[in-house]
């Protein structure tokens, strides 16, 4: 099994055809991810390679059952994209545009909760599942299907360690993005619950950076419920204050939110922290071994 | 994006949030035709303007009592080097004045505003420790801060700020005008799309009257387009000149102390490399994310910025091809290195789609361009150059 997104899942592309979401849409679809709808307002009855395309999500939704979407639409459009796919009935919105204002994200947030609509993102490279379905930017050929879930703030950093993993012959579960906001729709400790759920996920590698205090959230929650091997990384030990480091979330402030303290937090909770972004993999590779050998 | 108090204050008057009258000045002599013309009165306030809390405690912040001392206290602080805790050593040299009427404070409080990312909405902060650095406060004395949620939906209620005015130990006509200043402060807040809007401090005179005796407001960058009367408030003169240049070329460029410099995709994979350069021996002298198409142009840019810091004594390139192909890049970063003929040691590390054939043409290219293949052979490559490095300088 996985998390989020599987063989299951039958996907609306949002914004399919601006190039960002025409490119990406063609490589979801040679990942062999079911892609069955597109939307772009004004473009409906015309079709992107073969995929159908909408004026609306809930058109997409009635016409294809699609349960899943992606967003792709410019960042100004983008909080109330993610509203549409809410109110047409689809469970896991992934929303990919960088650039929102945090106040339109902040609604959104508290509206997708009393839809019961899981949402990943914005500003995430997304959900992939491999060998079953890829929701987003990220390179499908590093990853391997396997047993370990990973989930991070960042993007490049999330491949960094999935080719660590793929590389010692660990794969993948569900690799989940959940953005680098201020304002996201699901944190560590969503994710992290699911993962914890999930039968066929061993171990977890959770990777997050510096601002705000989901990390010790998780944390929190993992030292009570996951007996699943946990290996973290906290990205930022060298970045001052006060400044913001690329994600608009990612910045030390009032003395809050730094490394050290993350990194501290996780430990307390058992989790395996490495201070090298270079010894993910091999870390999760041995809490693995021992894992098993005692299950 | 960060803006001056002056301009800060400007927007609270928009918004019928009571500030004290004062106008900006350039010289001294404007200051005193300031004081003397349009405020009146027999005490002014002269406060340096610079984007950085603690003025005060560093000089930039002086009560003159007559028009003679608003002379000479904007003549000294007019080009002086403003040193304060958020400035750095290096300090900030101060361009622009804020002349104000003087005030006749009863009390001093604290009010922020500002977003809770762990609840996803915004939240009031109310404190009677006005003046004070409210990180210290919540530090030090947490139960003096006082908290109250502002639900998205109805944004902030009267009774939610009468509450914060009772607790905040105001009553009569203190109490009603710190209502309606709390009132219009969301307001401002909401609709400018600020990140933090913080009086610090919030001063009741003894007239009854409630007013933002400092001001300091915070924005979304990723909302200033539709607010293009704030963008205009941006003071490059605040900002570190490589960092101005580089948002010119679209890089996310971070200017810090070490020696060296870093080109990296992705803001998670920059500060990550970030921390391998100092867990090899060496301190980062920035953060920069080249973003999604690292091609030959970003590159070059990248370069160049990372080059014009001179403390840079080696380069750690680090780029995850995802969908970026890794060969594209190395021919950037070849021809790059080419058309800039940089003598310092470059260790290249290329990853993902096309990483071997990227590797081979590195080093074939005649540069003595370092490549390595993982993150742990980058670390250990860049340990290596730091000590020749040194050896040479012995």
């Amino acid at each position: 099994m996985s998390i989020l997104v599987d063989k299951k899942t039958r996907l609306v592309v949002q914004g399919i055809t601006g190039s960002e979401g025409s490119f990406h849409t063609k490589q979801m679809v040679e990942y062999k991810t079911k892609v069955v709808a597109g939307v772009t307002p004004g473009k409906g009855g015309t079709d992107y390679e073969g995929i159908p395309i909408f004026n609306t999500v809930k058109d997409a939704v009635d016409a294809t059952k699609a349960n899943t979407s992606v967003i792709f639409v410019p960042a100004s459009f983008a909080a109330d994209a993610i509203l549409e796919a809410a109110d047409a009935g689809i469970k896991v919105i992934i929303c990919i545009t960088e650039g929102i204002p945090a106040a339109d994200m902040i609604p959104v947030y508290h509206y997708l909760k009393t839809k019961n609509a899981i949402l990943i993102g914005p500003n995430c490279p997304g959900v992939i599942s491999p060998g079953k379905a890829k929701i987003g930017i990220m390179p499908g050929f590093i990853h391997k299907e396997g047993r370990v879930g990973v989930i991070s703030r960042s993007g490049t950093l999330t491949y960094e360690a999935v080719k660590q993993l793929t590389d010692l012959g660990i794969g993948q579960s569900t690799c989940v993005g959940i953005g680098g906001d201020p304002v996201i729709g699901s944190r560590f400790i969503d994710i992290i619950k699911l993962f914890n759920e999930d039968p066929d996920t061993d171990g977890i590698v959770m990777i997050g950076e510096i601002g705000g205090s989901a990390e010790e959230e998780a944390a929190e929650y993992i030292k009570k419920n996951v007996k699943k091997p946990v290996v973290g990384f906290i990205a930022g030990q060298t970045a001052p204050p006060g400044r913001r480091m690329g994600h608009a979330g990612a910045i030390i402030s009032g003395g809050k939110g730094t490394a050290a303290e993350k990194m501290a937090a996780l430990k307390k909770a058992g989790i395996k922290v490495v201070k090298s972004p270079a010894d993910l993999g091999i870390t999760m590779k041995k809490a693995l071994d021992a894992y098993y050998k005692k299950v | 994006m960060k803006i001056h108090e002056y301009q800060a204050k400007d927007i609270l008057r928009r918004f019928n949030v009571a500030v004290p009258k004062g106008r900006p000045v350039f010289t001294p002599e404007d200051a005193v035709r300031v004081a003397k013309e349009e405020l009146g009165g027999s005490v002014w306030v002269v406060k340096a303007q610079i984007h950085a809390g603690g003025r005060g405690k560093g000089g930039g912040v002086k009560v003159a009592k007559s028009l003679h001392e608003v002379y000479e206290f904007s003549k000294a602080m007019l080009g002086m080097k403003l040193v304060t805790h958020q400035t750095g050593p290096e300090g900030r040299i101060v361009k622009r004045l804020l002349i104000e009427q003087g005030i006749n404070i009863d009390k001093e409080l604290y009010i922020g505003i500002t977003l809770d990312r762990a609840i996803s909405k915004n939240v009031l902060m109310a404190s009677t420790e006005g003046g004070m650095e409210i990180e210290k406060v919540a530090e030090e004395t947490p139960e003096k801060i006082i908290k109250e949620a502002i639900d998205p939906m109805l944004g902030l209620r009267p009774n939610q700020a009468r509450k914060i005015a009772f607790a905040l130990g105001l009553s009569g006509i203190q109490h009603k005008n710190a209502v309606a200043f709390l009132l219009a402060l969301y307001k401002a807040y909401d609709q400018t799309d600020a990140s933090l809007a913080e009086i610090n401090p919030l001063v009741v005179t003894k007239e009854g009257d409630v007013m933002a005796l400092d001001a300091k407001m915070n924005f979304d960058d990723n909302a200033l387009f539709r607010h293009k009367d704030i963008a205009e408030f941006r003071d490059i003169d605040e900002e570190d000149p490589l960092e101005v240049e580089a948002s010119r070329y679209n890089l996310n460029y971070v200017k810090l102390d070490g020696n060296v410099g870093c080109m990296v995709n992705g803001a998670g994979l920059a500060m990550a490399t970030m921390d391998i350069i100092k867990l090899a021996g060496g301190e980062p002298a920035n953060f920069l994310d080249v973003g999604g198409g690292a091609n030959k142009e970003t590159v070059a840019n990248g370069f160049k910025i990372i080059l014009s810091d001179p403390n840079v004594k080696a380069i750690l390139i680090n780029i995850f091809g995802g969908i970026v192909r890794c060969d594209r890049v190395a021919e950037g970063v070849i021809s790059a290195a080419k058309e800039i003929n940089i003598s310092l040691p470059i260790v290249v590390r290329l990853e993902g789609t096309n990483a071997v054939e990227a590797r081979t043409m590195l080093q074939n290219s005649g540069l003595s361009l370092i490549p390595a293949s993982t993150l742990a052979d980058a670390a250990d490559k860049i340990t290596r150059v730091l000590a020749q490095n040194e050896t040479v300088s012995a």
